[in-house]
């Protein structure tokens, strides 16, 4: 009904979706996990105290923090890799879907399948290019010889490296440059279709150039995915992130949207760490 | 907010203290120069006009200085949050003396042109337009000295009573100027410098709300108090 | 003395004394690499002696006989057939058998084990097998499977080969597997593996050159090894490929006739023993062309 007729009508003119959004937040979305008084302990010593977050759907949320803060264990909670190594535990909520990830009994293979992560070192799968990216589809789907070819293309797409390796799709991976190997690994992690990607210091082992690559390749993406991204690097955080949190000692300080964290932050904390002042 | 911590890298926190030191400096020759301008209007003291708009060149050399320091200092430290307020904000800052310091420079010539005529009137609200002025920029180069943001809203929201008694001048000049025609020129430059000096004052409330933002990362949203009501004055003879 | 005077004294001296420091230096390098290209010259002759003996004295004998009669009394033209099949047979299954154990092995003290006790004591017991004389193996063999039924076999061959080939190649597995970065396991379980395929997919494709390479040092280490098949398989101077009878081997038949005072036994001691020598090499050479390929 148009507004005009609503008038008529007698009932409120419809709100418009500039009104409903909150100005004080960047983000108008559904958070797609949501974090809610995690703990987490290497054997007793707690790493990770009481933390809140919202990573928002679609958004890119940059976590930083001097060293040792918490943000990589943050991020290695949300695909429950601290399975892999006993001592290590996790007690709190995080939600995906309806679902706690920290519970216990959950099918962690199906979980990875939905949340990926990518590495700070290249990890290249000692196979051909061809392989590294049917390697993660083959642990979830059946799909033949065409459909995964499909798969493999539109993965590589994806990652911007369709065009530099698509007559070499059988060579090894490992004979790629850096940069290529990073972009490979997230190709990789996208063949899976998850919901939402883990990028942990991804560009700290790259040179400039394949940074700014790779910085551009998690602005597009971020239309399909949901993106997390540890990063020591503020500059990078800053163009990169649409929501900032601030980590310290294990703490969430401070989270808000890039613009408000970099211009005019509240805690006095953040605003030290950022200018330089510690850390 | 301002940081009590020093920046790690010890260079830089130099650079921001000399962005400070800068704009002290700058303050304080802008303030004269508008002190040395009132004087040669309200006391036709020629020396006073001379050294205001003797002073002008280096203003202006100072303000470009100032530019090239902030660009530097932009492109060279990537600074973020207070500093990056901080830095804009001196720009601004700069901006805005260096106008106020050519304001003061006009008014002083004017005056030089205005001791030529006998006036049959006093300059007694042009006298206590120009303190009024005068003190709100002494408070706010102070302010700003300071990082004072109490000082800076009083600035702020005082500008109003200047612009009321720049209205009264405005309406009291065309009377004069309707009365007898021998007054026209005077009085016409007479409403040029009131003006000048209104606009100091606007100048003045504009360093308040930059330096607001500045230490807050707040801007003084609500709207300025405006005053000025001159644009929409209509003086009728035998009013008033 | 002035001021200048002095520090250019003490300048003039300082440099001295670097001279005379870095001209030792050089006269101890220069001792070093001599020493070293001494050690390297004698290894390379010792072995070229070796090699050039075996072939002078094993060369001359080479003939189709050898490998197409079996062992024979002095004098009747007898050949190396029975001791070759012997050999290719207990080595083949011998690493057969071991090698998986060993792999798995391996695979637990380098993935589940790493720094428990089990693991340590696993480890522990390992690298003291590896190192045990390998008669030891042997008489344990005997204990184990020829005492109790009464016969020496080719199948006690086989288990003491196998037992040596086992500590051989869970050293080299494990080391192969700790050397594979962390990173890469858990790039391949982020993606939704379970550990299991990580290892098999993953992290064995990964380590395939080093444990091919153990592999092949366990072929050429049992290949040659005497001690153990003189209690377990004995030898048989007859053609025999049965596992539950005594088996004829290289290593055994050489021993035999390498000690004894007719010549064309002799002979064909030393046309066994190249053989082996070159045998092995090949080996290690085909192996080398088919990793650089995969790899």
């Amino acid at each position: 009904m148009s507004a005009t007729n609503q008038a008529e009508s007698g009932q409120a003119t419809p709100i418009t979706m500039a009104a409903m959004t909150p100005t004080s937040q960047a983000v108008a979305n559904e958070p797609r996990i949501a974090i809610k008084n995690l703990d987490f302990y290497y054997g007793t010593h707690k790493a990770l105290k009481g933390i809140n977050l919202n990573l928002a759907d679609k958004q890119v949320t940059g976590m930083i923090g001097p060293s040792g803060c918490g943000k990589s264990t943050l991020l290695r909670v949300l695909n429950r890799m601290y399975d892999l190594y006993p001592g290590q535990r996790a007690e709190g909520e995080a939600m995906l879907d309806g679902q706690n990830i920290i519970a216990p009994g959950l099918d962690l293979n199906r979980l990875r399948s939905k949340i990926g992560m990518v590495f700070q070192k290249p990890t290249p799968f000692p196979m051909s290019i061809y392989n590294n990216i049917a390697f993660g589809v083959k642990l979830h789907e059946k799909l033949t010889k065409s459909q995964m070819d499909e798969r493999v293309e539109w993965s590589l797409t994806r990652a911007a490296l369709w065009g530099e390796v698509k007559d070499r799709l059988n060579a090894p991976a490992g004979g790629m440059s850096g940069g290529q190997q990073q972009r490979l690994c997230i190709a990789r992690t996208i063949a899976v279709r998850p919901e939402v990607i883990l990028f942990d210091e991804p560009t700290s082992a790259l040179d400039p150039i394949s940074t700014l690559k790779i910085e551009e390749l998690i602005d597009e993406l971020k239309s399909e995915f949901t993106i997390a991204i540890v990063t020591h690097n503020m500059q990078q955080a800053a163009r990169c992130a649409d929501q900032v949190a601030f980590f310290y000692l294990g703490e969430l300080v401070e989270v808000g949207s890039a613009t408000q964290m970099f211009t005019a932050p509240r805690e006095k904390r953040t605003q030290e760490y950022i200018t330089g002042r510690f850390g | 907010m301002a940081s009590d911590a020093e920046h790690i890298v010890k260079s830089f926190e130099n650079e921001l203290n000399r962005l400070r030191t800068k704009i002290a400096e700058m303050g304080g020759m802008v303030e004269l120069q508008v002190v040395n301008a009132c004087e040669a209007v309200v006391n036709r003291n020629a020396e006073a006009a001379t050294a205001a708009v003797s002073a002008d060149p280096a203003v202006d050399a100072a303000e470009r200085e100032m530019e090239q320091f902030v660009i530097r200092l932009l492109a060279l430290r990537q600074p973020v949050a207070g500093d990056l307020r901080r830095i804009v904000s001196a720009l601004k800052i700069t901006g805005d003396l260096e106008r106020i310091g050519d304001y003061a420079a006009n008014v002083a010539k004017r005056s030089v042109v205005l001791q030529q005529f006998s006036l049959p009137f006093t300059l007694s609200g042009l006298a206590h337009m120009g303190e009024l002025v005068q003190e709100n920029l002494k408070s706010i180069i102070d302010a700003v000295g300071e990082s004072n943001t109490e000082k800076a809203l009083e600035v702020w929201r005082s500008d109003e009573r200047i612009d009321a008694i720049y209205n009264a001048l405005f309406r009291e000049l065309i009377t004069y100027m309707m009365e007898d025609p021998r007054n026209i020129t005077p009085c016409t430059h007479l409403l040029f410098i009131a003006k000048n000096l209104e606009r100091i004052g606007d100048h003045a409330t504009n360093i308040a709300e930059t330096l607001y933002y500045s230490v807050t990362g707040e801007p003084l949203t609500s709207a300025r108090p405006k005053g000025d009501t001159s644009a929409y004055a209509v003086v009728r003879p035998g009013r008033e | 003395m002035s001021a200048t005077t002095t520090t250019s004294l003490s300048m003039q001296k300082s440099t001295k004394i670097a001279e005379s420091l870095s001209k030792r230096r050089a006269r101890i390098n220069l001792i070093a690499k001599a020493l070293c290209f001494l050690a390297t010259g004698i290894a390379v002759v010792l072995l070229l002696a070796i090699l050039g003996t075996l072939l002078y004295l094993g060369g001359s004998g080479i003939h189709w006989s050898v490998f197409t009669n079996i062992t024979k009394p002095p004098g009747s033209g007898g050949g190396l057939l029975n001791a070759i099949v012997g050999s290719l047979i207990q080595t083949v299954l011998g690493v057969l058998i071991g090698t998986p154990v060993g792999l798995l092995v391996g695979t637990f003290l380098a993935e589940y084990a790493r720094t428990s006790w089990l693991g340590n004591v696993v480890r522990f017991v390992s690298d003291v097998l590896l190192s045990a004389p390998s008669i030891l193996i042997g008489l344990f063999i005997y204990q184990l499977l020829v005492a109790p039924f009464g016969g020496f076999s080719g199948i006690a061959g086989v288990a003491a080969l196998a037992v040596i080939v086992i500590p051989i190649v869970v050293r080299t597995t494990e080391d192969m597997l700790t050397l594979i970065p962390t990173a890469l396991r858990e790039a391949a379980v982020a993606l939704g593996a379970p550990k299991w395929k990580a290892i098999v997919l993953i992290c064995y494709r990964a380590a395939l050159n080093g444990i091919a390479t153990g592999v092949l040092l366990a072929i050429a280490r049992v290949a040659g090894e005497t001690a153990p098949l003189l209690f377990t398989s004995l030898g048989n101077l007859n053609w025999s490929t049965a596992l539950n009878e005594p088996m004829s081997s290289l290593p055994v038949t050489i021993y035999q006739y390498a000690g004894s005072p007719f010549e064309d036994w002799v002979q064909l001691a030393w046309v066994g023993a190249l053989l082996i020598t070159f045998g092995v090499l090949f080996i290690n050479i085909l192996a080398r062309v088919v990793l650089r390929q995969r790899g």
